[in-house]
């Protein structure tokens, strides 16, 4: 599925240098896990995102593999360091080869 | 179409294993564990994690996984068909080693989280969640 599947991450527009800031991340998508059946008993074919990264100026702040057990639309929330200005790079994986990217950029106050 | 011997053996042998497969659904966590820390002996504490003691709807789950110092940290859902529910890899930039999401749950259940430690050992901490209504389909 590559459609309707929409990101969404929350980032504060400022930090001071070498602040702890907190990260809401959250992407529409139905995250069909492979154990349903459809009304003829037929199994829903997998089609989950399987993995996410976050990155800020090129460093890694968090690499989450997920399974078919992350609930519909998955969302994510974990804390980053900001060193200096720069922009946050968010990455997310479709089962289909599709990906996912949405930037921030975050200046020092 | 003829059954040759060998598709009747192949066919004894799946039908077997599929009948073996749910009590093994135990077996799969501890596989999974075993898989992440090459077998390696686990000490409790140095690894929290978050989760409600009942949730309503076991579509979503809210839970939230932190170890000072961790490499990495795997959460997995024993009771689940597929116990793995995610692995969270930190970077040198995650200001502390935790991380919150949502997870399905099939039923009432023990989840358990294991932190790979920033000088090699491994940590695990478990919560049992009782769950109302299961999130798997069916």
């Amino acid at each position: 599925m590559a459609s309707g599947v929409k990101p969404r991450v929350k980032v504060p527009k400022t930090a001071a240098a070498g602040e702890a800031i907190t990260i809401k991340t959250l992407i529409s998508h139905k995250m069909e896990s492979g154990q349903r059946k459809d009304k003829e008993g037929n199994i829903i074919p997998r089609s989950i995102i399987n993995r996410f990264t976050c990155a800020f100026n090129g460093e890694t702040v968090i690499d989450v593999t997920m399974e078919p057990a992350i609930s519909t639309n998955p969302y994510f929330q974990f804390d980053a360091t900001v060193p200096e200005a720069g922009e946050f790079v968010f990455t997310w994986y479709d089962d289909d080869g599709s990906v996912y990217d949405e930037s921030k950029s975050i200046s020092i106050a | 179409m003829e059954f040759t011997r060998r598709d009747t053996l192949g066919l004894a042998l799946g039908a077997a294993a599929l009948t073996v497969l749910p009590f093994r659904a135990n077996a799969a966590a501890e596989d999974a564990i075993a898989e992440f820390t090459g077998g390696a002996d686990m000490a409790e504490g140095g690894v929290t994690l978050t989760a409600p003691e009942i949730a309503e709807n076991g579509n979503t789950v809210p839970i939230e996984v932190s170890a000072p110092g961790a490499a990495a940290i795997m959460v997995l859902a024993t009771g689940n068909p597929e116990p793995g529910v995610a692995t969270f890899n930190f970077g040198p930039l995650a200001a502390v080693q935790s991380a919150s999401t949502r997870i399905r749950l099939a039923g009432t259940q023990d989840v358990v989280a294991i932190a790979k430690l920033a000088d090699g050992s491994f940590a695990k901490a478990s919560a049992t969640v009782k769950v109302t209504i299961g999130g798997c389909g069916g």
